[in-house]
């Protein structure tokens, strides 16, 4: 939990954003680093017991009770097609915000949260094309970090109400 | 220093709008030949908070035609007027018309102007028209048209000394807003003294030093004079002398040169020492300004205003009784932990009692706040069943019973419309003409009795008439006839009694204007269903027939039956339950192999599998190892096979659309004590889903596609 309380702080901590870069955070999703927007994250807590949702998709874990509004979680490795992993204790929920027709909040459940980056606009390269064989429209971009890559999410469309089912 | 007066509108529009069901209260039970002064009064204090109101705020026209109204309630309280039949109805019409000025003003649309025209015409005509014989001519005629005549008639008028006291001012009186009136009757002339007005340095600024001497000219009554000090009766000194003649012709002129000298000079005084006028003056400014705006807003779309409460102290009291206590256990609880030691246990466990206990009592309080006497909806009735019966020739007595039972203000607004559905059905197709009532054996008067009480954790509201009842057979045909149900089927009294909420019911012979336009029961059915409520009927030919809406007490909080399914627990509303049982498998009919049926008494009800609708890995297929619940919705009865009952508990509604999307089979959820989230089952979405598996499927093929 000393993890998520760390990453907590740092959310705390960002105040202001020097010469024109965002700040994303990034996380690890069977070792790939994926980045969101870090103005769209309200907490990242832990993993809690969720209330399975009947005939839903089987990415959306269930409900959670997050300070008395009820809140979905998605289980981002089932979105992208992964392969299942336990949730532990230390599995990690990072709750967004989500614009659409009203703002919701969504949880997603990651494998760990893994930093902060500054990220000019003019480093985001576009997604290539796979083609049909790598599904890309949840992708916003690509960033280069020191060995690295991020693959930033757009948090609207991968979940928009139409895209929770 | 001006103050925004817009923010008190909304208060003026509510305090209106209950002045107004007032009066039509009052109006609906004065006696034609022989009225109660005091009823008069009630009406006519309503109607001149209403002017008063209404002036204040700059709303001249609700004002001016408030005036006339009251001119005429005035005179029936001085007896000089009788109390007809004619008038009162003209006088409910009017009502009608003002409630529709002051809707429009609220919502800054456009008023009906002929029709405010014409009623105002039809009031003064009654008025004018009867004053040949009455008794007081000068007064009545005086009153209505005295803007065209004062010029004419100037042979007389008052000479005012208007002295108020020092506190005038802090009781809400605005004499500038008075002076203003007083000009508004007639040729008015002021003259200020300032004989007691202190050095600038002992000024107190919220003190009213000025006098007046005032010299009003015109053909007045001396009631409208005094009936503009009326309010400050008690806080000026106040003599009214009237004129001599030749001394109003001579001064006219002269006088009025000096008024217009002088009345400026009066406000700029007044205003630098007191805020008050500054209100007065920056009304008729601030309302126009204030209505563009608004109106570009209400053009987009007529939201309505926020709803609001009005609360009884005492329940708020009570309230902040709960929150001390509350505070107390707190602080109790938080010194136990401190130093906890494994002897405080008992105290501990005391201490959550009592917090407990508070809890409970604090949202008793709270949804006490929201309820409200269901008077609320019953008051439209009187008026409703007097303009209908008096449409259609029939005689009717309305008794209303229970009109204080409380009901949540949400529901009570939802129930109205379904309510009058209801009574314009009684009135309309139930009860019978008095012609056919005598024929009938019955007595002339039909009777109808809408009655409100409070029965387990609902409401109750029935609607009974002595009227003809429903027709079985007519109902019968017409259902066959629209292919609603087979000509060969055989149905109980009862379930075709239920066959009027079915959409696109109506048996009216002829569509009246009253109802039979084909907005149908099978709405009344559906609004009262979204409430979480139910109607049903019963009837007898030539008795009459009742119709009884249950309503749960409130929205946001009810009744939950904790069950558990495969592995998970889901909340079944109480008032749906009927009751639980278990089965053996012998008992159970198929239909076609498939189908389950479980005889219930003289019926048959379908058995819903939960495992299966909501895709879950069952436990248990045996339905001899789990439970049957059979609830009820729709008006129809299923049995929900479940695992197990665990516990009953109230539980607070929460949507699951604010941040996910409606689900079938469940109406929201609830947090458990544990924290964890519950799903709310919907019956009618469950009964749905069972019918239409691919209800569920759809949601995932959309996710897919």
């Amino acid at each position: 939990m000393t993890e998520i309380q760390q990453a907590n702080d740092a959310l705390e901590s960002i105040t202001s954003v020097d010469d024109g870069a965002e700040q994303y955070l990034s996380f690890l999703l069977a070792d790939e680093e994926y980045g969101v927007e870090i103005l769209r994250v309200q907490e990242i807590k832990g993993w809690d017991q969720v209330t399975h949702i009947p005939n839903s998709p089987h990415f959306l874990c269930g409900v959670l009770n997050l300070r008395g509004t009820i809140v979905p979680i998605v289980d981002l490795r089932l979105r992208f097609d992964m392969p299942a992993r336990e949730y532990t204790p230390t599995t990690v929920v990072v709750v967004l915000k989500v614009e659409g027709v009203t703002e919701r909040t969504v949880g997603i459940v990651v494998d760990g949260v893994s930093d902060a980056h500054n990220v000019k606009p003019e480093e985001i390269k576009p997604t290539p094309d796979f083609g049909g064989s790598v599904s890309t429209e949840f992708i916003k971009g690509l960033v280069s970090l020191d060995e690295n890559m991020m693959m930033i999410l757009n948090v609207d469309r991968l979940l928009s109400v139409e895209a929770l089912g | 220093m001006s103050i925004d007066i817009s923010q008190f509108h909304d208060v003026f529009f509510e305090e209106s709008f209950e002045g107004l069901d007032a009066m039509e209260g009052g109006l609906l039970d004065l006696d034609v030949g022989a009225a109660d002064v005091e009823a008069i009064n009630t009406i006519f204090r309503a109607a001149h908070s209403i002017k008063g109101g209404a002036g204040t705020f700059g709303f001249m026209s609700v004002s001016e035609f408030t005036h006339v109204m009251e001119t005429m309630l005035d005179e029936m309280r001085n007896g000089q007027r009788e109390v007809t039949g004619e008038s009162t109805n003209l006088l409910l019409e009017s009502v009608d018309v003002l409630r529709e000025m002051l809707t429009a003003v609220q919502q800054k649309t456009e008023t009906d102007d002929e029709r405010i025209a014409e009623v105002r015409t039809k009031l003064e005509a009654m008025m004018s028209g009867e004053d040949n014989v009455a008794e007081d001519v000068t007064e009545t005629t005086s009153e209505v048209a005295v803007d065209d005549e004062e010029d004419g008639s100037a042979s007389q008028g008052w000479f005012i000394t208007f002295r108020p006291h020092q506190h005038l001012l802090q009781t809400g009186n605005d004499p500038v807003r008075m002076l203003r009136e007083l000009d508004s009757l007639g040729d008015l002339s002021v003259e200020v003294l300032d004989d007691k007005l202190p050095p600038f340095s002992d000024l107190e600024p919220e003190d009213s030093y000025l006098a007046w001497n005032l010299t009003l000219k015109g053909d007045i009554p001396k009631e409208d004079v005094v009936e503009i000090f009326e309010w400050v009766d008690d806080d000026c000194d106040l003599e009214i002398v009237e004129l001599m003649s030749e001394e109003s012709d001579s001064g006219s002129t002269e006088e009025a040169e000096k008024q217009e000298a002088i009345e400026p000079e009066v406000v700029e005084v007044d205003a630098s020492i007191t805020s008050e006028p500054e209100v007065a003056i920056s009304t008729p400014e601030a309302a126009p300004a204030a209505a563009p705006k608004a109106a570009a807003k209400a053009k987009a779309a007529p939201a309505p205003a926020a709803s609001s409460i009005r609360v009884g102290t005492d329940k708020v009291d009570s309230l902040i009784n709960l929150v001390g206590e509350l505070v107390i256990t707190q602080s109790m609880l938080s010194q136990i932990g401190d130093n906890f030691t494994p002897e405080m246990l008992p105290q501990l466990i005391d201490g959550l009692a009592q917090l407990e206990r508070n809890s409970r009592e604090m949202q008793e309080g709270i949804m006490r706040i929201r309820m409200l006497p269901i008077s609320f909806a019953f008051n439209r009735f009187p008026r409703l069943v007097h303009d209908m019966t008096d449409k259609m020739g029939k005689k009717v007595e309305l008794k209303l019973t229970g009109e204080q039972t409380e009901l949540d203000k949400t529901v009570m607004e939802k129930i109205g419309d379904p309510l009058v559905h209801l009574v314009r059905n009684s009135l309309d197709h139930g009860l019978e003409t008095p012609e056919v009532r005598l024929a009938a054996g019955k007595s002339e008067t039909g009777l109808l009795q809408l009655k409100a009480f409070h029965q387990g954790g609902n409401i109750v509201i029935e609607i009974h008439d002595d009227g003809a009842g429903l027709n079985e057979e007519k109902i019968l045909g017409k259902a066959v006839e629209k292919g609603l149900v087979d000509a060969e089927e055989i149905l109980s009294p009862e379930k075709i009694h239920d066959l009027i909420f079915l959409p696109g019911f109506s048996t009216a012979d002829v569509v009246t204007d009253v109802s039979g336009r084909g907005v149908g029961m099978d709405v009344v059915r559906k609004n009262i269903n979204s409430l979480g409520g139910t109607v049903e009927v019963v009837s007898k030919r030539g008795e009459g027939s009742v119709f009884t809406i249950r309503l749960p007490l409130t929205l946001a909080i009810m009744d939950g039956q904790t069950i558990r399914v495969a592995d998970e627990s889901y909340i079944i509303p109480l008032i749906s339950i009927i009751e639980t049982l278990e089965v053996k498998t012998s008992e159970i009919k198929r239909v076609s192999g498939k189908g389950e049926l479980y005889p219930l008494r003289d019926e048959y009800v379908p058995v819903i599998r939960m495992y299966d609708v909501f895709n879950l890995t069952p436990k248990t297929t045996d339905l001899e190892e789990g439970l049957l619940v059979i609830v009820e919705g729709e008006g129809q009865k299923v049995g929900l096979f479940i695992d197990d009952l665990l516990g009953q508990q109230q539980v607070v509604i929460k949507s699951l659309e604010t941040n996910y999307r409606k689900v079938v089979g469940v109406s929201g959820a609830t947090i458990l004590g544990d924290g964890t989230v519950a799903l709310i089952l919907d019956v009618p979405g469950l009964m749905a889903l069972y019918r239409e598996p691919s209800l569920a499927l759809v949601v995932n093929n959309d996710q897919a596609a």
